[in-house]
């Protein structure tokens, strides 16, 4: 008998106290306020008084082992050989003793990490996988965050927005990617292109049939080949069919394009969550940098900027002044596609005799 | 052996610039790494991915490869970029597999054991490491089918187990919680790691409809964003009165100036509760509080969440396909976590609904999607939890209902209302 295979350990998601500075593990759950020193750092004080201050930085996040072990080497160095991440890309590098914090800000900066992205900065974009992994990617998602960070540098080392912007960006229509304050997506606007004699072979059909949102695919018949065809007059080219039936290409070089959406907010925080709203599109996806995203993007930031309440979002803004005024203020065209007829969608309507003038 | 490098003229680009470059590390590996597999992997990506960013295409397609023992955790990646005669051309990048791992609650680490994770990466795979994925994952990117399994074993004899792929109970998220944030109601670490570790057969045999998400997030601010892409979150509140403390709401007026506080604090409530009085000291009008945490957020000194702390429970939220994006809506608006028994209620609840989601939801189907296609109230007695008003924005407003069973479900009501209160 050949050797038996090693069985996993199936230890599931590990103990957190074992990874944490013994100074969070001292006052778990016992932390009494905080505030924010200088951009990029925070500050906490428990009711033991014991203080932390983090130093958070951007990263690339996807991270090559080279510039890992430069991080480890900075924890080590400063915070005990301890550090987190956050949910968006950011690293946050802890220490208890106040004077440590200006050479760790020098230390990370040398390094190449920007100090900030606390408060009412613009941080990190949350991001997907895009050409570098994913098998059904429109654009690319490491490479747009980059070029945008690029252009919003100032805003991420800065806290000088009305309220914190969540950007994120989605490298197809349908699945990855976050709500935010603004969001960069892909907007497919042709029908998938279908190689009909791989179908029969790489599809499992009736799955494919009830993964579209709008029943646009039926069976049928191509050369005495089995396969499926997409009724194009109802198709609404999100892409769903590609994952489930790779012959059924959605991404293509031209007509594979970028939308702008804003407004939306996770935080229940004055006003309820929402979900962001479509306010650009038909937007090249134009590699290596993006360039007419940026632009737009820092259109609508400059309004906010300029135009917002303290502690209003972006969506609580648009909601005080209203979408007339934010087309206005932003210079962006308002068609007919932004006018919602999914289900739901007379929600959107103004029902109401309020108009703005 | 020198390498031959490809020519990347577009990707060249995202070099310059001050944010960090991913491109630039890729070349790190590339140029600087002593391993000689390691340079020829990289450089064999950055081919690929120049080839993405000329045509505008991607080129990966997915596979089925896992460890033994398990269904999923392995997301593999295999190039279409293939010559004539069907040979890749970047061959060593052909092969590019994704192994997702668990992290611990709240994405922390020790150099020690980082250092392990990343010699281990730098044995088997392509020398980039992904922290974090949307999820939630550790990810350790590009690595060939062959280095899998004993890479898995390594990772796996450290502590490390894989996370979820495929339509399972996914890996999930706390937010920093109860580490180093004030606003934590619940322990959001200890929460996340008991429901996961519960459902560690759902996770890496996927066998349910579609996937299935949890976040745990301490308070309303909800950083792990567990409102809009969770199947099941679990949100930090209190049912008490909110803490103030006016001494500090004095100097906070002190400092900032009451139309700052009226403007910023007072008129921001989203339900009028607040007050600020003559002397400058803060009357909360608890009962109208919802626990949005805006004026909390705001006055991280003077306020804050008071001791009778639990969690409101949601479930639904999902991303776009196939309905369209969702958002969770209540399902138990206060549990509380405090006591063992408490988490096992809490872990017998997520059990409920996912049976019920397995037993009842079409296939690819999220749970928000599956409740809008039966109705919220037939969900909920699927799994035996009680209505409140708690879960509604508003009534129905359309009278499309039969309701011939009225008197039973309002005698229901009163038999809860006097349970209660006895």
């Amino acid at each position: 008998m050949s050797d038996q295979p090693r069985m996993p350990i199936e230890s599931g998601t590990p103990d957190h106290f074992q990874y944490m500075h013994p100074t969070l593990r001292k006052n778990y759950g016992q932390w009494a306020y905080h505030d924010r020193p200088r951009p990029g750092v925070l500050h906490h004080v428990s009711k033991n008084g014991d203080e932390v201050w983090t130093v958070k930085t951007g990263s690339a996040r996807q991270l090559d082992i080279l510039t890992l072990r430069t991080i480890c080497d900075i924890a080590d160095e400063f915070c005990d050989g301890h550090l987190r991440f956050t949910m968006r890309g950011n690293m946050e590098f802890m220490v208890t003793d106040e004077s440590k914090v200006e050479p760790l800000i020098k230390r990370v900066e040398e390094a190449g990490f920007p100090v900030g992205g606390t408060g009412n900065s613009v941080t990190m974009l949350s991001h997907t996988q895009g050409w570098l992994h994913c098998d059904i990617p429109g654009t690319d998602a490491s490479g747009v965050v980059k070029a945008l960070m690029d252009e919003l540098y100032d805003e991420f080392v800065a806290e000088e927005m009305p309220n914190r912007v969540h950007i994120t960006t989605s490298c197809c229509q349908i699945n990855c990617g976050g709500q935010g304050d603004i969001a960069i997506n892909v907007q497919h606007t042709k029908p998938p292109k279908i190689n009909h004699d791989l179908v029969a072979n790489a599809c499992e059909r009736p799955a494919v049939v009830a993964r579209c949102p709008v029943a646009a695919i039926r069976p049928a018949m191509v050369n005495g080949k089995p396969t499926l065809e997409v009724d194009e007059k109802k198709c609404i080219c999100c892409g769903a069919c590609f994952p489930p039936c790779p012959p059924m290409q959605i991404n293509d070089s031209e007509y594979t394009r970028l939308s702008i959406w804003v407004g939306g907010k996770h935080s229940n925080a004055r006003t309820k969550p929402m979900f962001h709203k479509l306010v650009a599109s038909n937007i090249p996806n134009n590699a290596p940098r993006w360039p007419e995203v940026a632009a737009v993007v820092k259109k609508i930031l400059k309004a906010y900027k300029e135009n917002a309440n303290e502690w209003e979002r972006m969506g609580e803004w648009v909601e005080r002044i209203g979408w007339k005024r934010f087309f206005e203020l932003t210079d962006l065209p308002f068609t007919k596609y932004h006018i919602d007829n999914w289900r739901g969608s007379r929600n959107n309507l103004n029902q109401s005799a309020h108009i703005r003038f | 052996m020198a390498i031959e490098k490809h020519n990347t003229p577009m990707i060249d680009q995202l070099e310059d610039g001050p944010w960090p470059s991913f491109i630039k590390g890729i070349k790190r590996l590339r140029d600087e790494h002593p391993s000689e597999r390691i340079n020829a992997m990289a450089n064999d990506l950055l081919g690929q991915l120049e080839t993405s960013y000329e045509t505008r295409l991607g080129y990966w397609k997915g596979g089925t490869i896992t460890v033994f023992g398990y269904g999923g955790g392995i997301i593999p990646r295999f190039t279409e970029l293939k010559d004539d005669e069907g040979k890749p051309r970047f061959p060593k990048a052909a092969e590019f597999h994704t192994m997702r791992i668990q992290p611990a609650p709240g994405f922390f680490y020790n150099t020690d054991m980082l250092r392990k994770i990343i010699d281990i990466d730098e044995k088997y795979g392509s020398g980039m490491i992904c922290m974090h994925g949307q999820t939630g994952n550790l990810m350790l990117v590009g690595m060939d089918s062959d280095a899998i399994q004993p890479c898995f074993d390594e990772m796996n004899e450290l502590g490390w187990d894989l996370g979820g792929a495929g339509p399972c109970v996914r890996t999930g998220m706390s937010c920093v919680g109860a580490a180093r944030c004030e606003h934590s109601n619940i322990d959001e670490h200890n929460i996340m790691r008991t429901l996961l570790n519960n459902f560690q057969d759902d996770m890496h045999r996927p066998a349910l409809p579609y996937k299935f998400k949890f976040k745990v997030s301490g308070c309303a601010n909800d950083c792990t964003n567990s409102i809009q892409r969770a199947d099941m979150a679990i949100i930090g509140t209190w049912r008490d009165d909110m803490k103030v403390d006016q001494d500090e709401v004095k100097a906070f007026v002190e400092k900032k100036g009451r139309k700052y506080v009226v403007d910023n604090v007072i008129s921001r409530c989203p339900t009028n509760a607040l007050s600020l009085n003559d002397d400058d000291t803060l009357d909360v009008n608890n009962k109208d509080c919802v626990r949005c945490m805006h004026c909390i957020n705001v006055m991280t000194k003077a306020l804050s969440p008071g001791d009778d702390k639990g969690a409101t429970i949601l479930i639904g939220g999902k991303r776009t396909l196939k309905i369209g994006d969702l958002f969770g809506t209540v399902l138990i608006p206060f549990f509380k976590t405090d006591t063992e028994e408490d988490m096992e209620k809490l872990v017998e609840l997520a059990e409920e609904i996912i049976d019920f989601f397995a037993e009842n939801a079409l296939e690819h189907e999220r749970t928000g999607e599956m409740i809008e296609r039966i109705g919220l109230a037939n969900f909920l007695e699927g799994i035996g939890v009680d209505v409140d008003p708690n879960m509604v924005e508003r009534p129905r407003t359309s009278s499309y209902v039969r309701m011939d069973g009225w008197d039973e479900e309002a005698a229901k009501w009163e038999e809860r209302k006097k349970a209660a209160a006895s």
